[in-house]
């Protein structure tokens, strides 16, 4: 009989949540009536999303010192639990921006039920400790999020986005598959604090198979973040997936995806350091050269975000490449308003796509900001804060990547970083000056007709995103506390 | 009370935005907030102690005490000047909108009380983060105040504005994180001085785009042409001596070494933007532009003064910055109204307004008068401080200074008789009206200011710096701002 592993339930209670509220939520798909399943199914996910907030949040109290749990299958620490918190706040702001999508085939309920699944897998992975669970976590947000992309079948851009991130994404998973085979095979141990120790007991820093092993898994993880050269999906899924589910990718998924790579790289490569930092550092540079410049020339305002988001994977690389303890809490301090700046804006984009029917361009989102004041605001300051302007979250993102970058001596990077910001003002503020300064008139735009619907829910969502890109900028000490004490989970 | 200062504006800003007033409420209630500020800025005056050295009325709070960031703020004297002097051209933009009646009058006015606020903060904050935080506030009402009541071509003139700010504040972000991590403290009354050129670059790069300097004034005619008359009048008169703040309590306190071998050039910098914006103010084909380039040279001068490295060169800066700025305040509010009358700023179609419009004429002469620095008003005294100062460096400064003073006297002379006098110019029609009651409500204070100043301009000028005696020390060269620790 095989040995049951002593489980600490408490250390997956967020997962739980989930994974139960998604069970609930398919059941609610076939025995509901029809009318009450939409309802019923985002209410449960938002509670469900809501408790793992709770539970993730009772979690960072209580896991001071991080330790090992389940077999060592995860690890039950402060750095997890964070990433846990991220993850699921961006859950429950994603229900609220998910409810008046129009989604035209009745899939409303499976739609909640893969929502909560996903968000289980990301809690999962940014707690996973060996490479078997990191893959297996990933690939069960990874198909979440495919079926969520296509899940609106009818749209031809939404299938299209569907098949791409499956292809692209499944590639990406399999070159960090190997990856972990080859580690795996040069050290034989799936532990990540094992494959350190493996590798400073033998010596085998310089080992072939370890170092290819380790370049497929920054690969991997690559894809996922979708930092340049691996961002060639992000722009065409982002683009043609629901808003929501854009936004909720574009949030959780990176936040996990950089989370999940700061942890093994520490943890599992602290050896081969001086190799790793310089080519997260480049992967950085290119990221934000690539996002940058390839955002300028957008006119589609999806694919000017999809581009910001990989220019922030490379903000946020930085902090990994300084690879110290200021750099893990800039990674996660940063991650806070940018998460809450992306959901925020792919809600506001939202927004106006069901006012006009039809995706959103620079053109035709002249003048919003005046017919919508609060959405108008909303999506000026989180322009702003992309940009990394004072009085947003994202000032002192960048700020405290740049002192990380400081710290390590790589002053350079910081000028890399300064001169992509620069560049980056260009498209945000192109944002505002439609929003603003181009009445509707002036295009000769033909009238939308009738008051838009009203949204409170989606208005809470981007209110609630509105006051955490603000209040991190006023009370970032106290994020930064978060971030601190959670970064100490690390070897570093 | 400095706290007070800032957030007055800024909490008059939030309920502008937030509650449903008309158009007329929106403008008068802001009104009433910048006038509460000059009433606060009184206040402060009078508690301020002049012969006390060091910081005064200040205030602290933990903001984000890992990286020895705080809420630090407090005044020196030329601070309490330069806040002065903002307080009061803001509050005149305020009342000069108001009377325009501008479109979508709480977005406006909550911006201008937003913007009141964040200058007020960049003159009294005393940590380099708070400092940069205020600096880049100041753009984003800028930015929008520009881009949406400007002219025509206000969206190339914002693009380039912004463009130009952002680099150079990001040069200066980059500075105020390299120096900031390696001093341990961001606060600028405890850290020490620092001898990094390249750091003392980064933030003259800043302030030289704000300011701005010669080569760096490219959005300068742009911007001040496109902009609502009322909002060139704080980009020229407030915004710009943010500049001159930062480069005396930043760059010159902070880098005495760096300062001493970077003086030369950026003399050379100045003086060339001296001569060059005075030359293009004679040529500029409209009055906005005159008013532009004589800023640009106007500035010129200032750092001049401040890089004159002498007590006499920082007096007369300060005296000069508060000058400056009530002067092209006053100049382009002018400009608004003569604008309004003849639907034109052109030179070679306005003329002959003197005529039956007697109150217009009046001021127009008698700024124009201060400006060209005529002997007894107030911007002679702030010249002849800066040049005395500049002349220690070397003559040839002084030299160039005194020659930009003839200048000076030729562009605005220009701009007086091409307005006021020769015959009538066909965008001038006989129903123009002279000045009305109100417009004399916010023109005549910034023109008393002025007079008052010239009748006594040491009352800026001897209590700038907490010395006192700027004669009795003589013509000796001063240490590096003797009261800024």
């Amino acid at each position: 009989m095989i040995s049951k592993p002593h489980v600490d339930w408490f250390a997956i209670s967020p997962e739980l949540v989930l994974l139960g509220v998604a069970a609930l939520a398919l059941f609610v798909a076939v025995l509901v009536p029809r009318w009450l399943r939409k309802a019923l199914a985002a209410f449960l996910c938002a509670g469900g999303f809501l408790g793992a907030f709770v539970a993730a949040g009772i979690l960072y109290g209580r896991s001071a010192h991080g330790h090992p749990v389940v077999a060592d299958a995860i690890v039950r620490d402060r750095f997890g639990a964070l990433g846990m918190l991220i993850v699921a706040g961006c859950g429950l702001l994603a229900v609220f921006i998910s409810y008046r999508e129009p989604v035209r085939n009745g899939h409303d309920a499976e739609y909640y039920a893969l929502l909560a699944a996903a968000g289980a897998g990301m809690a999962f992975f940014v707690t996973a400790n060996n490479l078997m669970t990191i893959f297996l976590s990933l690939e069960w947000f990874s198909i979440c999020l495919y079926v969520l992309c296509a899940i609106d079948v009818d749209l031809v851009g939404s299938l299209e986005a569907g098949l791409k991130y499956l292809v692209v994404g499944s590639f990406g998973s399999a070159v960090l598959l190997f990856g972990s085979a080859l580690v795996y095979g040069a050290t034989g141990k799936l532990g990540l604090d094992r494959i350190g120790a493996t590798v400073s007991a033998q010596g085998l820093s310089r080992d072939v198979l370890l170092l290819a092993g380790l370049a497929m898994i920054i690969t991997g993880l690559g894809f996922k973040s979708s930092s340049a050269p691996f961002h060639m999906w992000t722009p065409d899924v982002y683009e043609g997936s629901p808003t929501p589910v854009t936004a909720f990718m574009s949030a959780a998924t990176k936040t996990v995806a950089l989370v999940v790579a700061l942890r093994v790289l520490v943890s599992a490569f602290p050896q081969e350091a001086h190799l790793w930092t310089v080519a997260v550092a480049a992967i950085a540079c290119a990221s934000l050269a690539i996002g940058n410049l390839a955002a300028l020339v957008q006119r589609n305002v999806k694919r000017i975000l999809a581009y910001s988001s990989v220019s922030h994977a490379g903000f946020m690389l930085i902090a990994v490449a300084a690879h110290n303890q200021s750099g893990a809490r800039a990674l996660l301090y940063y991650l806070v308003p940018y998460s809450a700046m992306s959901l925020g804006a792919f809600a506001v984009v939202a927004a106006r796509e069901r006012e006009l029917g039809r995706a959103v361009t620079l053109d035709n989102l002249a003048g919003m900001g005046w017919e919508r004041p609060l959405l108008g605001v909303a999506m000026f300051t989180f322009m702003l804060g992309f940009a990394g302007f004072p009085l947003t979250g994202g000032f002192f993102g960048k700020f405290l990547v740049f002192s990380a970058a400081v710290d390590r001596g790589w002053t350079w990077l910081v000028i890399v970083g300064v001169a992509a910001t620069a560049v980056s003002l260009y498209y945000y503020l192109g944002v505002v000056r439609a929003l603003y300064m181009r009445t509707g008139a002036e295009l000769q735009l033909a009238p939308a007709g009738g008051a838009p619907p009203r949204e409170a829910l989606l208005q809470t969502a981007v209110l609630g995103c509105l006051a955490v890109t603000v209040a991190s900028f006023f009370a970032v000490q106290p994020l930064v506390d978060l971030a601190k004490h959670a970064g100490r989970a690390l070897p570093l | 009370m400095t706290t007070a200062l800032i957030l007055l504006p800024l909490g008059g800003g939030l309920v502008v935005w937030l509650l449903p007033w008309t158009r007329f409420w929106a403008g008068s209630f802001a009104l009433l907030v910048s006038l509460a500020e000059v009433g606060l800025w009184i206040e402060t005056l009078i508690r301020f102690d002049f012969a006390r050295p060091g910081l005064q009325l200040d205030a602290r709070a933990g903001w984000f005490g890992d990286l020895g960031i705080s809420y630090h703020v407090g005044l020196y004297g030329f601070s309490l000047w330069l806040i002065g002097m903002s307080v009061t051209v803001m509050a005149a933009s305020i009342a000069y909108a108001f009377w325009t009646g501008r479109e979508r009058a709480r977005a406006y006015f909550g911006l201008q009380l937003f913007l009141t606020g964040a200058v007020v903060g960049v003159f009294a904050a005393q940590d380099l983060l708070l400092f940069y935080a205020f600096f880049e506030a100041m753009l984003i009402p800028l930015y929008v105040l520009v881009g949406v009541w400007g002219g025509a071509g206000r969206l190339g003139a914002t693009l380039k504005f912004v463009i130009y700010t952002m680099a150079g504040s990001l040069l200066m972000l980059a500075a105020v994180i390299v120096l900031g991590v390696h001093q341990g403290s961001f606060d600028l009354v405890d850290t020490g001085t620092s001898g990094n050129t390249w750091i003392f670059l980064g933030f003259v790069a800043a302030f030289a785009v704000k300011a701005p300097l010669f080569p760096f004034h490219g959005w300068l005619p742009d911007a001040y042409r496109e902009a609502p008359p009322e909002v060139s009048a704080v980009l020229s008169g407030v915004v710009s001596k943010a500049a001159v703040y930062g480069l005396l309590r930043i760059a010159i306190a902070k880098f005495p070494g760096p300062t001493h071998d970077v003086r030369v050039p950026i003399l050379v910098f100045a003086a060339i933007g001296l001569v060059y914006g005075s030359l293009v103010a004679f040529r500029a084909p409209d009055v906005r532009g005159v008013i532009a380039y004589s800023s640009l040279a106007q500035m010129g001068l200032i750092v001049l003064g401040l890089f004159a490295g002498n007590s006499l060169g920082f007096d007369g800066a300060i005296l000069q910055s508060v000058n400056h700025g009530l002067l092209s305040a006053t100049l382009f509010l002018l400009a608004g109204g003569i604008e309004r009358r003849a639907a034109t700023g052109e030179l070679s179609r306005l003329g002959g307004m003197a005529r039956g419009r007697p109150v217009l004429a009046t001021l127009l002469m008698t700024t124009g008068i201060i400006a060209l620095a005529v002997p007894g008003s107030t911007a002679f005294a702030g010249e002849f401080l800066i040049l005395a100062g500049v002349f220690q460096q070397g003559w040839i400064w002084a030299v160039i200074g005194a020659g930009a003073i003839v200048l000076a006297a030729m562009y605005m002379l220009r701009l007086i008789s091409a307005v006021l006098h020769r015959e009538v110019g066909p965008a001038v029609s006989d129903s123009a009206l002279d000045l009305r009651p109100a417009e004399l409500g916010f023109l005549v204070p910034l023109v008393a200011c002025l007079l008052a100043l010239s009748a006594w301009p040491a009352a800026i000028s001897e209590r700038s710096f907490a010395h006192g005696a700027t004669f009795r020390v003589g013509w000796t060269s001063y240490a590096p701002i003797r009261n800024v620790p």
